[in-house]
């Protein structure tokens, strides 16, 4: 749609959204090198974040720097965010759109749900108020889960989304030929 | 990244972790072993020898045709609809052939291993010094872990970076009973651990690891003992595939007349989907194992219809929420010539 994109992309490689998107027949390559989508890769950003030289730390912090230190603040993650999508680097695109996969494995790193959900509303007030854009981020859920700080999070943006797609597997049992409703 | 929930006893995860590492031998591939409580050398002498081909499609076409002989002259009278649908297949990998076979009766020949390196991690014998990555609040054995796997990958080129390196290979990794005290987690014998996020931070960045090189990996976990049931969800979200053991030993199951050929379940909680929107996704969801004398087979758990007037209300109740879906082959399974229940 013509619009720029900030991926934060925390489970899967880069190459593995690439093939997929080319599948669907959208090329992120091609979009990350004219700038219209800026990607984070989280599994790679922590790898560097870990066993990273000293020298490359004196740059800017790591947007995933909340899981070497002790503050559990999402700060330099929604920077990185804010930097991405505002102008003038988002030069003549569209409205801007975050996309989040997933949320939930932030509160696995050891942030907490508070943090999470501050770094949403954060991230609410920058992309959708100031800047009319959109934001799509993916979490789990399950009906008997016992992961409380998890349904925390998913209860709260369920109170705050315009929008809820809600992805389950049929209540009848697994069949082969439908996988499920939404 | 296959992560293992292991059965009570152990048995059978420790059994799927040899078979992992011995195709792994037979293929050609690198391996890196890691555990706590036995030696990898100890673990690398018990893998099981492989099966020539001959061998193994003989005991299976064996099995097979006895079958098939019963079978023929059986027609249907009642459930005479089931004819014509095609026999259940009870191991899903008779047309296709991937991989190799293994005879659990024998071990694997010493030569098999010159052709290939391994290294191991065993924790008792690693050096307690601290590691040079940054710890993030990690627990220190779970950090030297990730250190030494690193730093293999990184030495032998699996990442990709050495171009010299004249040939690319794959780095079979193995992790026993993570999560165990032995590694020095409290997550399997607290109700409440000081730290629940060692374990997820650990598996985040050996995914991270794992996709950036040409490796794959099997976890083994004492899942059975983990009280916080959110962890378990967690790591089920940051594996690509998880797969439960659940032997019958001990349990009220043993007993079960409809079990009787078998010796536990195999749980599938998730398949992987690298680079695609969806996987491969089988018929059917109930798998059932039996390690007989020399192999060890997981099949689709195939029930026998109830025949008998004995089998009591609760136990058919039971079945029915495990096996709803189960196919129409149960016709296929019909001997004898028993009243039927209506």
């Amino acid at each position: 749609a013509g619009c720029k994109v900030c991926f934060v992309a925390l489970l899967q490689s880069f190459s593995h959204y690439n093939v997929v998107a080319q599948k669907l027949g959208v090329n992120l390559t091609a979009a990350r090198e004219r700038g219209q989508l800026v990607f984070l890769e989280g599994l790679r950003s922590c790898l560097d974040l870990l066993f990273g030289e000293e020298e490359e730390q004196s740059g800017e912090p790591s947007p995933l720097q909340f899981i070497s230190k002790s503050a559990s603040d999402l700060k330099a993650l929604f920077g990185f965010v804010r930097t991405a999508l505002t102008p003038p680097g988002s030069g003549s695109w569209k409205g801007p759109v975050l996309l989040v996969d997933d949320l939930g494995v932030l509160l696995s790193l050891g942030a907490t749900p508070v943090a999470v959900l501050d770094f949403i509303h954060y991230c609410r007030a920058t992309v959708c108020s100031q800047l009319k854009g959109n934001i799509v981020v993916l979490v789990h859920s399950n009906e008997d889960s016992e992961d409380e700080e998890n349904e925390l999070v998913v209860n709260s943006l369920c109170h705050h989304s315009d929008l809820i797609l809600w992805v389950e597997g049929l209540a009848t049992g697994f069949c082969k030929d439908v996988h499920g409703e939404v | 990244l296959v992560f293992t929930e292991e059965d009570k006893y152990g048995l059978y995860s420790s059994l799927l972790f040899k078979y992992f590492l011995a195709e792994g031998v037979v293929c050609g591939h690198d391996l890196f072993v890691a555990s706590a409580k036995e030696h990898p050398d100890n673990i690398l002498k018990e893998l099981p020898a492989p099966l020539l081909d001959d061998t193994y499609r003989n005991e299976l076409g064996e099995e097979a045709t006895a079958v098939k002989s019963e079978d023929f002259q059986d027609s249907m009278k009642i459930a005479w609809r089931y004819q014509n649908l095609p026999k259940m297949e009870t191991s899903p990998t008779t047309s296709t052939k991937f991989g190799h076979y293994y005879d659990v009766s024998k071990t694997m020949s010493p030569e098999l291993f010159q052709s290939i390196k391994w290294h191991s991690f065993y924790l008792p014998e690693e050096s307690s010094l601290p590691p040079k990555m940054k710890t993030c609040n990690m627990n220190s054995a779970y950090a030297r872990l990730l250190q030494s796997i690193q730093r293999i990958i990184y030495q032998e080129g699996f990442d990709g970076s050495d171009p010299q390196k004249k040939q690319k290979n794959i780095l079979r990794i193995g992790i026993q009973s993570l999560g165990s005290m032995l590694w020095g987690d409290d997550i399997c014998s607290s109700d409440t651990p000081e730290d629940i996020h060692s374990l997820t931070k650990f598996l985040y960045v050996l995914r991270g690891l794992l996709r950036k090189s040409l490796s794959a990996c099997i976890i083994t976990v004492p899942a059975h003992l983990i009280q916080n049931k959110a962890i378990m969800e967690r790591v089920t979200n940051l594996s690509d595939m998880v797969v439960g053991l659940e032997s019958f030993i001990g349990s009220e199951r043993e007993t079960n007349p409809l079990y009787k050929d078998y010796h536990g379940l195999v749980h599938v909680h998730q398949i992987p989907r690298l680079n695609s929107l969806i996987c491969d996704v089988s018929d059917t969801k109930d798998l059932a194992f039996r390690l007989k004398r020399k192999l060890f087979t997981i099949e689709r758990l195939h029930l026998p219809p109830d025949l008998s007037d004995t089998v009591s209300r609760a136990s058919k109740q039971d079945l029915a929420e495990s096996a709803k879906l189960l196919s129409s082959g149960c016709g296929a399974m019909a001997i004898g010539k028993k009243h039927l229940d209506f």
